[in-house]
């Protein structure tokens, strides 16, 4: 009965998608109305077929959209680094803003795809991929719904689709990590709510009397990105048919809502998310429990009550009214303690098994990640501080910040996450290569270094260029010789996109060769000596 | 309080009860994190993860056992 109700439905979406379609008013609604007709057309095809089969018992954890979850999070970041690579040199060589591409593939419509594609496709993809697991592992029970998590899986994909394609043809709300316009905002909306469920159910149903800490930050980051993107996205449509939408609030205000979004974005999305994995691969990696329960526990709950403040540090010296700026600066600052104390519990979780880095790359992955974690958590509070600040604020400096904690951080934490699920999603001993794995590490951590340091060289020099006065109180430098000074570090910068993005290609080539070659795994559970 | 805009309402509350209650819950938590006992329950529960690998519990495992 539920199948011919939902083949209903589907049926219906389509013919709206459809008559949205044809009375689109841009082009970018026109692709967005398309790929819904055609998501909805996959979703009746596979409902139609599936159709009268017998049901299989659901036992067993439901692994199958993690196996393709994971797939996509390597496919994801690939993508995301090479746009990262190719404006990197658009910045470098103005000419590779091709005269032919204008308006569809210069950098300016680049660059959000690069930030999205790298933040919520392959962050986005990998968080989802990762909690489907942990959750049902932590809490020794299946999936709250088979189908509702099917349905925020592909859902999500088609957010990063209809995200995607709106940026390329120009749909753009003009807010930082913000950007897709309200239809995807609605849509995103109705498959978070879906993910909320779906986690929840799954937590309800546990069979382990306590939820461990992993579940807690992402249930954190599920709860706070909806209430961050529902406030944030307050906007109405110009038209039903069309992309463009106008903000509810103006001025400061919006700016000051935008920045309370993005930067608890980087502490929810970016952080809390990325400490549930942390709270679990580096733990099963290195085959120990967790340092200290304890201090996960502090960790997490002063995270919560100090992130939330930080935001209006990304407004110094604007029209935010002054006592905001000093307490999000204030705020920025004491959240180095819990920043601090939750990477101190992931190294010390390593405490009597420091040999493991010797002859484990992938738990050196999960490791140099926490110590990124650690260095950039140390770099931003300090920049969030007034006077640090007005050097560093709009320049590249805080590019090379966001892309040490990004890289660093986000990165390898996934990257060692992947090398951990694909030998077990796939039953196999292990990873193909565990050479390949370090010559990744090595690539994606020398690829890091030059992007972090060039840009420090270049954010502080041409903060430093901007400010420089002569005896008469002229500005020395305009600000085309400062664009000039940069070219050679954003070359520097370029070719550590190019090492991250080798890695990540390395990386793509091992996870696939470990599905097709890797020998399976013996199943010895039964006739495991007693140790 | 009385004709006084919302700004301001809310201002005063946020500043006052707002940030105490919620200064309170944290250090409470901070208290309860070290009661008395709690270090045996936190030894089982970050096990948690070294038990349910291959399949949920009831399929074929109990809870607790390794």
């Amino acid at each position: 009965m539920w199948d011919y109700l939902k083949l209903v439905l589907l049926g219906l979406v389509a013919v709206l998608m459809m008559y949205l379609a044809s009375e689109a008013r841009d082009l970018a609604y026109l692709v967005a109305a398309l790929i819904g007709l055609l998501s909805a057309a996959i979703a009746f095809v596979v409902t139609l077929r599936g159709l009268g089969d017998e049901k299989a018992p659901k036992t067993g954890y439901l692994d199958d959209p993690i196996r393709i979850g994971v797939i996509l999070t390597a496919f994801w970041g690939v993508v995301g680094f090479l746009v990262g690579v190719t404006i990197a040199f658009q910045l470098a060589f103005p000419e590779l803003n091709f005269a032919w591409a204008h308006g569809y593939f210069n950098f300016g419509r680049l660059r959000p795809l690069h930030t999205s594609a790298v933040i919520f496709a392959f962050g986005g993809t990998g968080l989802l991929t990762t909690s489907f697991y942990i959750v049902q592992r932590t809490t020794g029970a299946r999936l709250w719904s088979d189908s509702l998590a099917w349905f925020v899986f592909w859902g999500y994909q088609v957010v990063i689709l209809l995200a995607a394609t709106g940026y390329i043809l120009g749909a753009t709300q003009g807010k930082e990590y913000a950007e897709f316009e309200w239809y995807t905002d609605w849509w995103l909306t109705i498959v978070w709510v879906g993910y909320l469920l779906l986690y929840m159910g799954t937590l309800m149903k546990r069979k382990e009397p306590h939820i461990y800490v992993a579940n807690w930050f992402f249930l954190s980051f599920i709860v706070t990105i909806a209430m961050l993107h529902v406030v944030n996205n307050l906007a109405i449509p110009v038209s039903l048919f069309g992309s463009k939408s106008v903000q509810l609030f103006a001025g400061v205000q919006d700016a000051m809502t935008q920045w309370w979004y993005g930067h608890n974005a980087v502490g929810f999305f970016l952080t809390a998310g990325f400490l549930g994995m942390m709270y679990y691969f580096v733990p099963k990696q290195a085959e120990r429990p967790v340092f200290s329960y304890k201090l996960s526990i502090i960790h997490f709950w002063a995270l919560i009550f100090l992130y939330i403040w930080a935001g209006p540090h990304h407004l110094h010296y604007t029209a935010l009214p002054d006592w905001a700026s000093t307490l999000g600066m204030v705020f920025s600052v004491m959240l180095w303690m819990p920043s601090w104390g939750g990477m101190i519990n992931g190294l010390m979780t390593l405490s009597g098994a420091w040999d493991k880095l010797r002859t484990d790359p992938i738990i050196r992955m999960m490791v140099i990640s926490v110590g990124f974690y650690g260095m950039s958590t140390f770099e931003g509070p300090m920049m969030s501080i007034k006077a640090v600040n007005s050097l560093s604020h709009y320049t590249d400096w805080t590019i090379g910040h966001v892309h040490s904690g990004a890289l660093g951080w986000n990165g390898m934490i996934t990257f060692g996450a992947l090398y951990y699920l694909f030998p077990r999603l796939w039953n196999k001993e292990g990873v193909y290569s565990l050479r390949l794995v370090s010559w990744h590490f090595w690539l994606a951590t020398i690829g890091i270094v030059l992007y972090a340091a060039s840009m420090w060289v270049t954010g502080i020099m041409e903060g430093l260029m901007w400010r420089e006065v002569d005896a008469h109180g002229f500005l020395v430098n305009s600000f085309a010789d400062t664009v000039a000074a940069k070219h050679p570090m954003y070359i520097v910068r370029g070719l550590g996109g190019v090492l991250y993005l080798t890695g990540a290609l390395i990386m793509s080539y091992n996870l696939w060769m470990t599905v097709k070659r890797a020998p399976l795994a013996q199943k010895t559970a039964a006739a495991a000596p007693a140790e | 309080m009385h004709g006084q805009d919302t700004y301001s309402i809310f201002r005063e509350f946020a500043d006052s009860w707002m940030l105490l209650a919620m200064f309170t819950f944290f250090v409470l938590t901070v208290v309860w994190v070290f009661r008395p006992g709690s270090r045996k329950t936190y030894e089982d529960t970050a096990s948690i993860p070294f038990r349910h690998e291959n399949q949920p519990a009831g399929d074929r495992d109990v809870p607790g056992a390794q």
